[in-house]
């Protein structure tokens, strides 16, 4: 992997702080995150249900805004951009890789992963023709024209990587990519996605609950009541860190 | 989005509110254009004189003989004929009364007579007892009974013979005329014979027909008629949107045509800004992913907008589709009065314009509003 260096980081966040005001009641989501994600790598960011995995990887992306601290994406910082320039940085620079897939139903395989690019300007037809050549060398020449529906979810989290990496993001972020997939499925997608997605001026930070997959990392970032608790580069010390929560009871 | 339910509920919604929008509007132009169908009949007439107290054309209330001859003498006048237009019953031969228009036009010239003969000739009035009859009137109301229980109605023919008010009238021909509010037989005679069927009043003159000179203007020559004859004088735009002006002022007719168009308009709005809006909800995640992946607003207003309006399309054309079918099948004069003048396109055009922009609206609000976010939640 990429050597680290203070230029090299893709992700920068300092002491970034988010609160959501539900009703009368406020909820600190993100209670100071310190999170530096490298050029090169796979980090996964691990922790249990609401401690705010979801939170930083949507102000990582872009797509909401925080309260305080800082937070650089390929040396932007994210609160100084409106919101028409945080469309375009989005559109150009990151890559989004969700749950449920989120391909969009009455477009074919070919014109979901068309999407980025279109968004980008570039012409509909030459797009599609690009999607398909990707679509191509990801296995699914036989699929460039069905619809989501008509492909299992391998095939849907395949093309789903696809667009992703059309447009060629410098990050790319997915979220619990592998949880509505079987342990084989899951495990050929994540080797597909360290084998075309990761790049050396390429991150990928994947949200999961999975264990399974814990392997792949290059690094695994812990968290914990909106606050980073631990960031390993093995996978054993993080199934470690699980097994000892499992023994003590302490989620 | 793909959603074919959804997309033939909001066709079905804007389709029903055009055809509702076209088609009773088309009613009710139809019937309004029916309650001055006399006047447009006799188009050759410029001016019409009427006492002053008339307010539609079947209001017809005599004037003196004489004020033919004082219109006829207003400089600028070509000519000026009298016309008799009353309610008379006639009684058929198997005894049945009917009430009848009966029109009585100049002797002389047969100015007022009907335009379009299906049988006979207007001139024939000239035998004695002549009538014309019109052809709904011959083969409908003042038709024969039929010649066994349930059979057809023997229409009147020429040679028959009615009694109107106890006078004799031989029928010499059957006229086509445009179907009249009241939907009663149309009686043509001449002035003279008309006042012989008419009952006895004061005076039997119900208009005076004028023509106005070449080259006069008709709006100078009948402030002149006025001033002379101290009459109701109208042109005949003018006696025809007196009449309408009455049917919409005194009878419930628009009231009744304007809720349906309203409710047709409101089950319409509601069925498409509903279906559009439920639409949109389902598919938020994926305007979510658009936005997530850098889509700007402007372009998934555009969006919106695009899809409502080739839906605001789509529906539009079915809506007056099926309105053209309708009127198709009622014809222009068949027993249902329909009309559609292009005013009526662009009434019903803004109508489902208006429909689909506000379910794009109330659509666009949620999708501008909608934080990209939404995309990482379960």
């Amino acid at each position: 992997m990429a050597k680290i260096t203070p230029q090299n980081h893709t992700v920068l966040c300092k002491d970034v702080k988010k609160t959501y005001t539900i009703g009368e009641n406020r909820v600190l989501a993100l209670r100071g995150i310190d999170l530096e994600v490298r050029s090169g790598e796979l980090l996964m960011l691990v922790g249990p249900s609401g401690c705010g995995k979801t939170t930083l990887i949507s102000i990582i992306a872009g797509i909401l805004n925080y309260d305080g601290g800082s937070c650089t994406v390929l040396d932007n910082s994210l609160e100084i951009l409106s919101e028409v320039e945080k469309n375009r940085f989005r559109a150009k620079n990151i890559g989004f890789v969700f749950q449920a897939f989120n391909l969009i139903p009455s477009l074919t395989a070919a014109e979901n992963v068309a999407v980025p690019l279109i968004i980008n300007g570039m012409e509909r037809l030459l797009a599609i023709d690009q999607a398909k050549e990707l679509l191509k060398e990801m296995g699914l020449e036989d699929k460039v024209d069905s619809d989501p529906k008509n492909l299992s979810g391998g095939q849907q989290q395949r093309v789903a990587i696809a667009r992703a990496l059309i447009h060629s993001p410098r990050l790319i972020v997915c979220d619990e990519p592998t949880s509505a997939l079987d342990g084989e499925t899951g495990h050929k997608i994540l080797e597909l996605m360290k084998k075309i997605a990761l790049k050396e001026d390429r991150a990928l930070i994947v949200v999961t609950h999975d264990i399974r997959i814990f392997p792949f990392a290059d690094r695994i970032a812990m968290m914990e009541d909106g606050k980073v608790t631990r960031v390993v580069n093995s996978y054993k010390d993080a199934l470690k860190n699980e097994e000892e929560k499992i023994i003590t009871g302490n989620k | 989005m793909g959603d074919r339910g959804k997309f033939l509920g909001i066709l079905l919604g804007l389709s029903f509110a055009s055809i509702i929008m076209t088609q009773q509007p088309g009613i009710f132009v139809g019937i309004m254009t029916r309650a001055f169908s006399f006047i447009s009949d006799i188009g050759i007439a410029d001016i019409w004189v009427a006492d002053p107290m008339v307010k539609y054309i079947d209001d017809s209330k005599g004037m003196p003989s004489t004020m033919l001859y004082r219109v006829a003498s207003v400089p600028g006048v070509d000519w000026a004929k009298p016309l008799y237009k009353g309610n008379i019953q006639a009684r058929m031969l198997d005894g049945n009364f009917q009430t009848c228009n009966v029109i009585g036009i100049d002797d002389a010239t047969m100015v007022g007579g009907p335009l379009r003969m299906v049988e006979g000739n207007v001139a024939d009035l000239r035998q004695d007892n002549a009538i014309i009859i019109n052809k709904e009137g011959a083969d409908d109301k003042l038709a024969h009974s039929p010649r066994y229980p349930g059979g057809p109605k023997i229409p009147l023919k020429i040679g028959d013979v009615i009694e109107v008010n106890d006078n004799r009238a031989k029928v010499v021909g059957i006229a086509k005329t445009t179907r009249t509010f009241m939907s009663m037989p149309v009686i043509f005679t001449t002035y003279n014979r008309a006042l012989t069927f008419a009952p006895p009043q004061r005076d039997f003159l119900s208009f005076v027909l004028v023509k106005v000179k070449k080259g006069e203007d008709i709006q100078k020559v009948k402030q002149k008629i006025k001033n002379v004859t101290k009459m109701g004088v109208y042109t005949r735009g003018e006696f025809e949107d007196l009449t309408v002006n009455y049917y919409l002022k005194y009878t419930a007719i628009p009231i009744n045509f304007g809720f349906a168009v309203l409710l047709g308009f409101l089950v319409g709005a509601i069925i498409a800004a509903q279906t559009f809006y439920s639409f949109t909800l389902e598919n938020l995640k994926y305007f979510g992913v658009l936005k997530a992946m850098g889509t700007q607003n402007s372009t998934l207003l555009k969006m919106i907008l695009l899809q409502a309006g080739t839906v605001g399309a789509l529906g539009y054309g079915l809506g007056l589709g099926g309105t053209f079918l309708f009127s198709l099948y009622v014809g222009q004069e068949g027993m249902l009065a329909f009309r559609f003048p292009w005013q009526l396109l662009v009434f019903s055009f803004c109508g489902v314009l208006f429909i689909t922009l506000l379910s794009a609206l109330i659509s666009i609000r949620k999708v501008i509003t909608l934080e990209a976010a939404i995309v990482f939640k379960g």
